[in-house]
């Protein structure tokens, strides 16, 4: 292979493995914890995954006023959504709606 | 007007006996207290879930039976660790008793009526617990894990109070 075709292709490489680490997705994780999201407001990138942990006794939702998704949370277990389209979204327990948090997705 | 009967009556309970422990209940009374609020609370659920059809009444009911129950079964946990004995008290006796008095009103009604009593009857009583628990039970906890559960479930109550101010505010 000529020098030049290698360096090349060496070239493209590095890029595509430098372009790989910015754009991979990220897990931004929520720790729920004495009946309250922590931390309460968090921004993310289109594509990443929201993950909320109960650490709770009692089981918890994570639910968008939007309806876009409402999830159960049981005591002790994980729950995860995607982030998907660019925008502000506020949520809260249906449990105990006195819980409330804020999502604020930014485009990649 | 029975609601606001119940409340000031429960009201009265709490504050007498508070008055009468001398501002100090102890940490037995305390865990005696906490434990029938919610084991009250827990049997107006299953009432509510043997009579109600309101999809929305039973899934609330659903909530506070799996709530309460659990942070009961903190609060047992914690004074078996802690060698603790709850105490039968006069606050507990009251709440006992005006819990009784509500939950046969509570029974001879029936549909949208049980309904919408079931809902408000949560709404005063999460308000006179919370007060309750905010003014003198976790002020007079002295144990640190005693009082941590019932900070605790005093943001899962204030939680179940605003649940309940919403159910109550649809069913009207």
């Amino acid at each position: 292979m000529p020098r030049q075709l290698r360096h090349r292709i060496a070239l493209a490489t590095l890029f595509a493995v430098l372009l790989g680490t910015a754009a991979a997705a990220k897990v931004i994780r929520i720790e729920i914890d004495r009946i309250a999201f922590a931390p309460a407001d968090v921004t993310a990138e289109i594509g990443d995954t929201i993950e909320w942990a109960n650490n709770d006794f009692v089981d918890h939702t994570a639910t968008a006023r939007s309806g876009d998704w409402d999830l159960e949370i049981p005591a002790g277990a994980t729950a995860q959504v995607e982030a998907d389209r660019a925008g502000s979204l506020e949520y809260f327990c249906r449990f105990h709606p006195n819980m409330q948090g804020k999502i604020t997705v930014e485009a990649r | 007007m029975l609601t606001s009967r119940l409340t000031a009556a429960i009201f009265i309970a709490v504050s007498s006996a508070g008055l009468a422990l001398a501002a100090e209940p102890t940490d037995p009374q305390i865990a005696h207290i906490a434990y029938t609020a919610g084991s009250i609370d827990i049997e107006a659920a299953k009432l509510a879930l043997e009579k109600s059809k309101n999809a929305d009444v039973v899934a609330f009911a659903n909530d506070m039976l799996r709530d309460h129950q659990a942070v009961n079964d903190q609060a047992l946990a914690l004074v078996e660790k802690l060698g603790v004995t709850p105490e039968d008290n006069d606050t507990s006796k009251g709440l006992a008793a005006a819990a009784e008095k509500e939950k046969a009103r509570l029974a001879a009604l029936d549909g949208e009526a049980f309904d919408e009593a079931y809902a408000a009857n949560e709404v005063a009583y999460h308000q006179t617990v919370n007060d309750a628990l905010d003014t003198i039970l976790i002020p007079n906890a002295s144990n640190a894990e005693l009082k941590s559960l019932l900070t605790t479930g005093l943001k899962i109550f204030q939680g179940h109070q605003e649940h309940a101010e919403h159910l109550a505010a649809s069913l009207n």
